[in-house]
């Protein structure tokens, strides 16, 4: 069967698996709607939570973004794996243990106040929009390079599928499809990493094969062979990068305190029954996760080495069947500045022929190394499991965060249970169409935005919430002083130095202590952290009734259900 | 009342000194192998890896899944020592 028959297949497979997931774990109640009935398992939900996470950037994206950076690359392994240890010792049992169904939840309550709920709406909003839009951007190039469709229908049918699960079974729908994406989408990773790497080392673990020889007898490192490219090409080495220390610090920092604070993700801590299960369940995520984070990296060396071996100094005419297909999808150009018919990879961009996007590397990956047709058809199945997965998560959120925390908390607070639950499914209705049109017209600068999330999230909830739980004085005057000046300064330093909407971009040497606008989010976090603890010593303590939720929060027994109150 | 109080304080106390050595050891092995003692951990070789290079992209994530199963471990057994678990 040709490729195209395989995805077809495949793709048809897992979407009608989604869908008959939906209609069988449909949502009766606001309970079911928001944590799924607060009865999940520790392991599905670390399921769920691992496909939560694994978005189609980490699945299609990261690998090729390591195999380009080497060393720097780092950042996005350690950061995006890190926070999992934050969200589990410092968030995740105690926010369970509060037993609400949001995030401004929490805000809300813990810093009684609206005002701290509002503000942290519109936070979780913000970062969940821009992180959504680069969602359905990724199933739509998924659909438009293996379904041949156009990027926009592509776009359009995502929606309709994440639509039909999101807005009809809610949380309970969506973490019972995250379990079935999981297991596609960590599957469809493996298989081809698990093929090159025996093909290129002999052996079968690519984490292992990545640090072994070439099993041509030659008895080189790949880490060796590939330094020893590189430097010829021009680029840095491998395994040494180019960014600063410090810039690598702030960077991993950022996204690891980001992690930990993005809404989608810990909104699932609330699904499970006790605080004990949360904490299993996030060791158990990370463990999912842990494994697609440590074969990425070997990915990209192989990918890497297999791409310079393949195009480097070789005749343009004579390029296999894979780089016609993937110049016609734009990702893949070349363009022979020197009339010698030999494709020049090089550092120096005045003599490079070679332009390559980043997502090639997984996406073609099977084709460069010539697997099977069915292995590649299953990576177009796992780059939309990935895809969906986390547009359904994120949608999730938005919709509680509007239909809960706005229209019951704020703006109609005698609404029926059933209203709230139609409420929830019309704002998630409107969620997907607002991502979707993001998707088909993105706007610039929603590619820069996404990576922005994690510091908008980092310099927002984090501190809110680490304080919230730590320090039982903190008061509602402090933690709201420290959101608005926290996201407000990384909105500043992202719109000077990223967006250029602040007059022309500045060049890197004026960047504030040598931090790139990606690892800006850590000196926002430190700087909620300074004002919110100022603003507290000259004001008000907290009630003595909300100090003694702090208390009860930091006891694990007695949680019970996310409760309505 | 006053008993009640108490074991809710020592709970907490041993609780947080977990807390920060756990996470003296997230610390160690992301941001200082992998970055700030980088480039003397890669005077050393794992195999075919500079060995900074490999905690930055290898061993400290593996560090960090075991980090949280020693958390479930210890405080599983801390809530039943102050009669927490449930």
């Amino acid at each position: 069967m040709s490729v195209q028959t395989w995805t077809y297949l495949l793709v048809g497979i897992t979407f009608a698996l989604y869908i008959g997931i939906a209609i069988w774990s449909r949502a009766g109640s606001t309970k079911e709607f928001y944590v799924a009935g607060g009865g999940v398992s520790p392991l599905a939900n670390g399921m769920a939570t691992a496909a939560d996470w694994m978005s189609a950037a980490s699945f299609i994206s990261m690998a090729g973004i390591i195999a380009f950076a080497g060393y720097d690359g780092s950042v996005y392994l350690m950061g995006w794996t890190g926070g999992y240890v934050l969200l589990a010792l410092l968030l995740a049992p105690y926010l369970r243990k509060f037993g609400k169904f949001t995030v401004p939840d929490f805000i809300g309550e813990r810093y009684y106040s609206n005002t701290a709920r509002m503000v942290a709406v519109f936070c979780a909003l913000i970062v969940s929009f821009t992180y959504v839009a680069g969602q359905m951007r990724g199933v739509g190039v998924v659909f438009s390079r293996f379904l041949q469709v156009e990027i926009d229908t592509g776009v359009i049918i995502g929606m309709v599928i994440v639509l039909f699960y999101a807005v009809l079974g809610g949380m309970k729908g969506i973490t019972y499809t995250q379990v079935a994406q999981y297991c596609v989408l960590i599957f469809a990773f493996m298989v081809p990493a698990i093929y090159i790497s025996f093909q290129m080392t002999g052996n079968p673990v690519p984490q292992l094969g990545m640090g072994t020889t070439f099993n041509d007898g030659s008895g080189t490192f790949l880490l060796d062979r590939l330094n020893g490219l590189s430097t010829e090409l021009g680029f840095a080495e491998y395994t040494d990068g180019s960014k600063s220390m410090i810039d690598v610090f702030a960077i991993t920092l950022a996204l690891m305190v980001g992690t930990a604070g993005l809404p989608h993700v810990i909104v699932r801590f609330f699904t499970v029954k006790r605080v004990k299960d949360a904490r299993k369940s996030a060791g158990l995520a990370l463990l999912l996760i842990a494994i697609l984070y440590t074969t990425a990296p070997a990915i990209s060396v192989f990918s890497k080495i297999n791409l310079i071996n393949t195009v480097s100094k070789q005749p343009y005419i004579d390029m296999p069947v894979w780089f016609k297909n993937w110049e016609e999808t734009g990702l893949l150009s070349f363009e022979d500045k020197n009339r010698d018919g030999l494709i020049q990879y090089l550092a120096d961009p005045n003599q490079n022929e070679l332009t390559v996007d980043n997502d090639i590397m997984v996406l073609a990956n099977p084709e460069i190394a010539n697997l099977p047709a069915w292995v590649i058809a299953l990576v177009a199945a796992g780059g939309l499991a990935a895809a969906l997965s986390t547009a359904a998560g994120l949608l999730l959120v938005i919709s509680s965060s509007v239909s809960h925390d706005l229209i019951k908390k704020i703006f109609l607070p005698n609404i029926s249970e059933k209203g709230e639950l139609w409420s929830a499914r019309a704002a998630a209705t409107v969620a997907v169409v607002v991502a979707g049109y993001f998707g088909i017209h993105p706007p610039g600068f929603v590619a820069a935005v996404v990576a922005l999330a994690f510091g908008l999230a980092a310099a927002s909830f984090f501190p809110a919430i680490v304080l919230g739980i730590f320090y039982k004085k903190m008061n509602k005057e402090g933690a709201i002083g420290g959101m608005i000046v926290g996201i407000s300064l990384m909105l500043f330093y992202m719109a000077k130095f990223k967006l250029g909407w602040l007059g022309e971009i500045p060049d890197k040497s004026e960047w504030w202590f040598g931090i790139s606008p990606e690892g800006f989010g850590t000196v926002a976090m430190i700087v909620n952290f300074i004002v919110a603890i100022a603003i507290n010593k000259f004001t008000p303590e907290p009630p003595l009734e909300v100090q003694e939720i702090v208390e009860h929060i930091r006891i694990p027994s007695g949680a019970g259900d996310a409760i309505e109150h | 009342m006053e008993d009640k109080q108490k074991k809710a304080t020592a709970y907490w106390k041993e609780n947080v000194r977990y807390l920060f050595i756990l996470l003296f050891i997230w610390f160690l092995v992301s941001f200082g192998a992998g970055i700030l003692f980088k480039d003397f951990l890669n005077t050393f070789k794992l195999g075919g890896f500079k060995l900074g290079f490999w905690f930055a992209q290898q061993g400290s994530i593996y560090v960090f899944v075991v980090l949280i199963f020693v958390y479930v471990y210890l405080m599983n057994k801390l809530d039943k020592k102050y009669g927490y678990n449930e």
